[in-house]
């Protein structure tokens, strides 16, 4: 049987928009993420430091959902650490959109 | 002589009247550089001179280039600064014309540089191509290129922990091939390198005591650090502080830790753990950790005022809104406090009577009494992140 509370979190995740985009205040805090907080590892503009460069040539051979994987959960035997905790899912994949299409710098 | 000035145009002639404006001119620049420092703007690529006695921006110099990770050693006589960027750059910085003298671009990518004991050589670590660079300090042309190849393949290592040491000495650590290097620059066009391999995996960063007697290589892929005794190479390189995370769980660090002799206060060695919000101390008379201080978050920077009374930390993301002071005689956290967003980096002026801390996203530098832990004054910056007072021209290792 269905409870009322159910119903109601089936309605609003139904009525969320699965792929959208970030609202624009947190994708400008995903960008400053990115360049701040990975780039002293990676650099901050993306051309690598102790960590590899995130440019989009770098990053051109590597599948999408690898990186997403990455992200989120780190890379064993690396100082690549889990950002699990501080971003979800969706603003992974808009953030992968942004690194391969080497936007970040644009923005 | 303002007035004199005025007097004179009035009643001398034009002549005269030159003569006073370029004394007075000469006179307004005449001053020493012991109170001046640089702090990095990182995302703009420029850097401010500030002078501490007044708190004050004295100029701000820009086309460094990228400036993210940048850092600054000073000639002996603490005229200029050698600004080390993210890319390669390295530029020589007048502190009293406020201008730039030189930049070169030597690499594709740098972590740091050290200036020699004599002052003649600028050396810098590079990531790409791996290696270290070394300088002449006047005209910046190349003397020595030292490639960390390492392995049988032709392979070459990121370069961390460069620092220079007495007897003509740099020493540098290779992080991909956990090694440390020590080039000997007696004939500076000819370096003779001796290398210790096997030292442990993933050397990040790397400090020398003050005294230019001992260096210690924090080590990412184990628990403990490698330690060299510049006395006595023959002995080769120590493992301290083995397994001092005792098999427990490592957190994740968002941000490496960094290592300089700073640390150093008396006897003790403060050194921050890696994955562990925790700061270990060291005695350095027998190398065998004496405490541990749990600290807020995974620590950046453990820097001891120069008296040694007391060390400051930072920390990593996400805890890097506070800093935290330890009483070194009880070891206990005796201040907190949250500077802002970010703090990247602290500076103690020459004798520690304030420290100066950049807070990032605030887009400030705050400066703290370090006795009673008030904000005495705070400057804007644009994204600080290093600052460096000149009084490192002085110090090993710095």
């Amino acid at each position: 049987m269905l409870t009322r509370a159910t119903v109601i979190a089936w309605l609003v995740l139904l009525s969320a928009p699965v792929l959208a985009d970030p609202p624009a205040p947190r994708q400008q805090e995903l960008v400053n993420l990115v360049r701040q907080d990975c780039g002293s590892c990676h650099g901050m503009t993306l051309q690598g430091g102790l960590g590899p460069p995130l440019t989009a040539a770098a990053l051109s051979g590597k599948p999408a959902e690898y990186l997403r994987g990455v992200i989120l959960d780190g890379r064993a035997g690396t100082p690549m650490p889990p950002w699990r905790p501080f971003v979800s899912e969706s603003e992974v994949r808009w953030m992968v959109d942004m690194l391969k299409r080497g936007a970040i710098n644009d923005r | 002589m303002t007035a004199k000035v005025i007097a004179a145009c009035r009643h001398r002639g034009i002549a005269l009247c030159l003569i006073y404006a370029v004394l007075l001119a000469g006179c307004a620049s005449t001053r020493g550089t012991g109170d001046l420092g640089v702090v990095i703007e990182r995302a703009a690529g420029s850097v401010l001179i500030v002078e501490t006695s007044a708190h004050k921006r004295l100029a701000q110099i820009s086309g460094l280039g990228d400036l993210s990770h940048a850092s600054v050693v000073y000639s002996r006589d603490e005229r200029y600064a050698y600004v080390f960027g993210r890319d390669g750059g390295l530029t020589q910085v007048d502190l009293l014309r406020q201008q730039i003298v030189k930049r070169i671009v030597q690499a594709g990518n740098s972590i740091g540089g050290a200036i020699s004991q004599d002052g003649r050589l600028v050396a810098v670590s590079n990531y790409t191509p791996g290696g270290v660079k070394v300088f002449d300090a006047h005209t910046l042309a190349l003397v020595a290129d030292i490639p960390a190849l390492y392995g049988n393949s032709g392979q070459r290592s990121k370069v961390v922990g460069l620092v220079d040491a007495p007897e003509h000495r740099f020493v540098f650590a290779l992080y991909d091939a956990g090694e440390i290097w020590v080039a000997d620059m007696k004939d500076a066009q000819k370096p003779i390198v001796q290398k210790f391999k096997q030292v442990g995996d993933q050397p990040y960063d790397a400090l020398i005591t003050p005294d230019g007697r001992y260096y210690i290589a924090g080590l990412f892929g184990e628990d403990g650090l490698a330690l060299l005794d510049l006395w006595h190479l023959d002995a080769g390189v120590k493992r301290i502080l083995p397994g001092y995370g005792r098999g427990t769980r490592k957190m994740p660090v968002y941000k490496m830790p960094h290592l300089e002799g700073w640390a150093v206060a008396g006897d003790d060695i403060f050194i921050p753990a890696v994955g562990r919000s925790q700061v270990l101390v060291v005695d350095q008379r027998d190398w065998q950790e004496v405490g541990r201080i749990a600290v807020h978050g995974q620590p950046v920077f453990v820097m001891a005022r120069p008296d040694g009374r007391q060390v400051w930390v930072n920390f990593a993301f996400p805890n890097n809104d506070t800093v935290q002071v330890i009483d070194v005689a009880t070891r206990t956290i005796v201040k907190t406090i949250t500077p802002g967003k970010t703090v990247l980096h602290m500076e103690f002026t020459p004798r520690g009577e304030q420290v100066w801390v950049s807070v990032r996203d605030a887009d400030r530098v705050n400066v703290y009494d370090t006795n009673d832990f008030a904000m005495v004054a705070s400057l804007p910056a644009a994204k600080p992140s290093g600052i460096f007072f000149t009084a490192r021209a002085h110090k090993i290792g710095l």
